[in-house]
């Protein structure tokens, strides 16, 4: 029994530490392309920074769809589609999995929000603020 | 042998009555089905890659309900995707526009699709489905406040609300279910 519950906790496991693999990995390509020393607390910072859309000219941040807990689960502000957490320590197993996947959304989401690409250093203090939570 | 051949000829009379009339009114009446028929309205979706990516967002809208000219447009403006920026990397969109291309209303044409493409005017290329003349006509008798203003069904674009085959490629009437309402059937 003890074994069979020893198994189940590695597996359940398994998932937080892909997740955080892949993360530190990332974390380590922003570095070579100049990023350095990320910051959660920045992370956070620029997660409910408010940024003129120039599309709509709404005032749009990260958390108007992601909402600012990152435990919770966010409602996209058009459409109403559910945002799973954000939060690591919360994440769909596959939120994290997969580095194509991450760049994907950084490049549409920063360019929605911002109207640009993120830099390297943001994308490591995002992902920072992830990991912290 | 004269008994035998006038059987004979009301069973082949029967048969083709039959055929012919399946055929008239799967064509020409406003049914999804022709009476014997049990197929999906629209081809399903079989690519996955257009299935994930595609789908993670919205529903995966089945390559034949617009032309390959409106599927071009589409995947070529993807940073500008109904207002959301949904760019893919070059290989991913290449794969999913030549998939959607091959699979088009006017690649692969059934009775849906021809349909489709008859609300359609040659000098047009529609990227919103919702919005396609057949469409509007095959929802004009459903009011808003049960599609639109409906807090679970959001837009007309949300085929899946209602629609309980729509993944399947099902949209016949006999499938539909409005969420706050109920079946829909007229």
């Amino acid at each position: 029994m003890k074994r069979v519950i020893t198994i189940l906790i590695c597996l359940a496991a398994v998932p937080v530490q892909a997740s955080e693999s892949v993360i530190q990995e990332r974390m380590a390509a922003y570095n070579a392309q100049g990023g350095a020393d990320f910051s959660a607390d920045r992370g956070k910072q620029m997660w409910t920074e408010t940024h003129t859309q120039s599309s709509s000219g709404k005032p749009v941040s990260c958390a108007s769809c992601h909402s600012a807990n990152l435990k919770q689960t966010g409602s996209h502000i058009r459409t109403g589609k559910l945002i799973e957490p954000m939060a690591a320590s919360t994440a769909g197993a596959d939120r994290f999995k997969d580095p194509a996947k991450i760049e994907k959304w950084f490049l549409r989401n920063c360019k929605w929000t911002l109207g640009r690409e993120c830099t390297a250093q943001e994308k490591g203090d995002f992902l920072a603020w992830f990991l912290s939570q | 042998m004269n008994k035998r051949m006038i059987t004979g000829a009301v069973v082949m009379t029967t048969c083709v009555m039959l055929a012919v009339s399946n055929i008239a009114l799967a064509d020409w009446g406003d049914d999804e089905y022709g009476l014997f028929e049990r197929t999906p309205t629209i081809p399903a979706v079989t690519s996955k890659l257009y299935g994930s990516e595609c789908g993670s967002c919205h529903f995966a809208y089945q390559a034949g309900w617009l032309p390959a000219r409106s599927w071009k447009k589409m995947m070529g403006t993807l940073d500008q995707h109904f207002g959301e920026n949904a760019e893919l990397d070059q290989a991913t969109r290449d794969n999913i526009t030549a998939y959607l291309v091959a699979e088009a209303a006017d690649s692969r044409p059934n009775r849906k699709s021809r349909k489709i493409l008859r609300s359609i005017s040659e000098d047009e290329t529609p990227v919103r489905i919702s919005t396609l003349r057949y469409i509007s006509h095959k929802h004009d008798e459903i009011p808003t406040r049960l599609m639109e203003g409906n807090a679970k069904v959001r837009s007309r674009a949300n085929c899946a609300a209602c629609h309980t085959g729509a993944s399947s490629g099902d949209f016949n009437e006999h499938g539909v279910t409005i969420p706050g309402y109920g079946r829909w059937e007229d």
